[in-house]
């Protein structure tokens, strides 16, 4: 090997540990900041690795009734509305890719340019009209915004790109067009599908500015509960920090094991909700 | 055979974008004609609204700190994620993990790593200015002071969404053709030089669309200025999104608020294109240049 590839891989190595130390540093402080008492986040100079471990800030969180009940909300909203993306927003998707309607594409385009904060003020005044606020209806009503164009946008893509010969020949024996579509299209377009489905449950389950606009005590989402936890206790870092945690920890777990299907829907619109 | 029809396919989902995006944009213009609070009846006050933005100090601060946060979260991000870009085109061990790890900021919950960057940046106990003093920096007020809440607000925009910026380049890269490479080599151009003269003339339209993407999602920013600082000290981070926030949800004043939202749309709207219209100038320079 010649100094110079052994030079360049070198610099490789420090460059990305450079460019990935800040994520990882960051994650490690946010675990060390969940695990110690008290005593040792209020410490100059910092405690890095606590003498004793407060698993008690865990346990606090846990078993905080209020808890399950924020978490049960969190599951609903983003089950419910990424459950309705799929159902709408997959045929949409088949139907827009097979008529080459890509005109219709500019409607998710506005949506992405949107900020979130337009939406709320006049389907505030509808779910008021409405008289639902206080039911988690119109926080999964309001989560389609962010859902619904995420899984237009990537299957679209992925039904484009789908051999259509096989739908021509399953017409030809006779198959209805929501036979071809069920037994033909859909299975083909495994892969996108869990690419639309773990975005859209991504940034739904983060969506915190329509939370905290439409949540009352008893609806909040996680992460409108673990922002309303700062004011209550203001100096209590590690109760907080493992609430953070637990809240994010999810995502990140499903950052880990699904990081291909990620990438890829990310690329293929780069789309974002909120 | 007669093509099928695909309508039905589509109607379910046109339906609701009727519902939750196109009756919301609608139901906004009109507002912002009207004069309504709530609780009181709405009268129509024509472009009155629109009028009194101009004349609003704390509008026209907001649109001032909405810039320089922007022009700011679009640059960083662009730079470093470039870079990043590069080096994880690069074979090495452990790739496909540091990776996952390095897009783990922009995944994460916003509000989550929102409060822990509050506790890095305490004056007293964060651990930043603990950082800085190992290196013999001052200790620095962060977001707590007007003269560095942008700025720091920023550093978590880029650490959050530099991922994004690199995915995207690092897909332009992984499309370039290898042969150009293959003879700069042969006539040995040093890296730099191939970075410089080969790479950053080819991926010049996917750092557009990073561009784009980061223009228009630094500009909406809110979960992570609304978390950290709620717009202050004061209105020192006052962006046009917390702002329309607090005129909408804190001081009910709706029609005002319509108008807020629209001019604010307008904006993006107007930046987009104007990143589009560099886009174009900048191939056509190219084009140029080739004759």
């Amino acid at each position: 090997m010649s100094v110079n590839t052994l030079l360049g891989r070198l610099g490789v190595a420090i460059g990305v540990f450079l460019i990935v130390s800040p994520a990882i540093l960051f994650f490690l402080w946010m675990i060390s900041l969940s695990v110690k008492f008290e005593v040792d986040n209020a410490a100059y100079p910092p405690v890095f690795w606590p003498e004793h471990f407060a698993w008690k800030n865990y346990a606090d969180v846990l078993s905080s009734n209020r808890f399950f009940t924020y978490f049960k909300n969190s599951l609903l909203v983003t089950g419910g509305a990424t459950a309705l993306a799929m159902l709408v927003g997959v045929p949409a998707g088949y139907g827009i890719a097979r008529m080459a309607a890509h005109k219709s594409a500019i409607v998710i385009l506005i949506a992405r340019i949107t900020p979130g904060l337009s939406y709320l003020i006049p389907l505030f005044l509808l779910f008021q009209w409405l008289g639902l606020l206080g039911t988690l209806w119109p926080q999964i009503i309001i989560h389609l915004v962010v859902t619904v164009p995420i899984v237009i946008w990537i299957m679209i893509g992925y039904f484009e790109t789908t051999p259509i010969e096989l739908e021509e020949a399953a017409r030809i024996d006779g198959a209805t067009r929501w036979q071809v579509f069920r037994h033909v299209a859909l299975p083909v377009a495994k892969p996108g599908l869990a690419v639309a489905f773990i975005l859209a449950v991504i940034f739904s389950w983060n969506n915190f500015v329509f939370g905290i606009v439409l949540a009352g005590r008893e609806t909040r989402t996680l992460p409108v509960a673990v922002y309303n936890m700062i004011s209550f206790d203001q100096l209590s870092w590690g109760p907080l920090a493992a609430a953070a945690l637990i809240v994010t920890l999810p995502v990140l777990l499903l950052t880990v094991f699904a990081q291909r299907q990620i990438v890829a829907g990310l690329t293929a619109g780069a789309v974002k909700g909120g | 055979m007669r093509p099928p029809s695909y309508w039905p396919f589509v109607v379910p989902a046109l339906v609701t974008v009727l519902a939750v995006i196109i009756f919301p944009w609608l139901f906004t213009i009109w507002m912002s004609f009207q004069e309504w609070k709530v609780g009181a009846p709405t009268t129509f006050v024509g472009l009155s609204n629109y009028l009194r933005l101009p004349a609003d100090p704390r509008f026209v601060e907001a649109v001032g700190h909405t810039l320089s946060y922007t022009a700011l979260s679009v640059l960083l991000p662009l730079v470093l994620g470039t870079f990043a870009a590069v080096l994880f085109h690069a074979r090495f061990p452990g790739r496909g993990l540091l990776r996952a790890l390095f897009i783990m900021p922009m995944m994460a919950t916003p509000v989550a790593i929102a409060l822990v960057w509050t506790m890095m940046f305490h004056p007293q106990l964060g651990i930043l200015n603990y950082l800085l003093s190992l290196v013999g920096l001052p200790p620095q007020l962060w977001v707590f002071h007007p003269g560095t809440v942008i700025p720091s607000l920023v550093l978590v925009e880029t650490w959050q969404w530099t991922p994004l910026v690199m995915l995207i380049v690092l897909g332009g890269i992984a499309s370039l053709p290898t042969e150009p490479y293959e003879s700069a080599q042969i006539d040995g151009a040093s890296t730099w030089q191939m970075f410089r003269y080969i790479t950053l003339p080819l991926i010049m339209p996917f750092l557009f669309i990073a561009a784009m993407i980061r223009a228009i999602d630094a500009i909406k920013s809110f979960d992570i200025i609304f978390a950290i600082t709620q717009g202050g000290p004061g209105s020192a981070s006052e962006t046009i999104n917390l702002y329309l926030y607090s005129v909408a949800f804190v001081y009910y004043d709706l029609g005002y608020a319509s108008a807020i939202a629209v001019v604010f749309f307008a904006l993006i709207v107007a930046l987009t294109a104007l990143l589009l219209v560099l886009r174009r100038r900048a191939q056509w320079n190219a084009l140029g240049s080739d004759t």
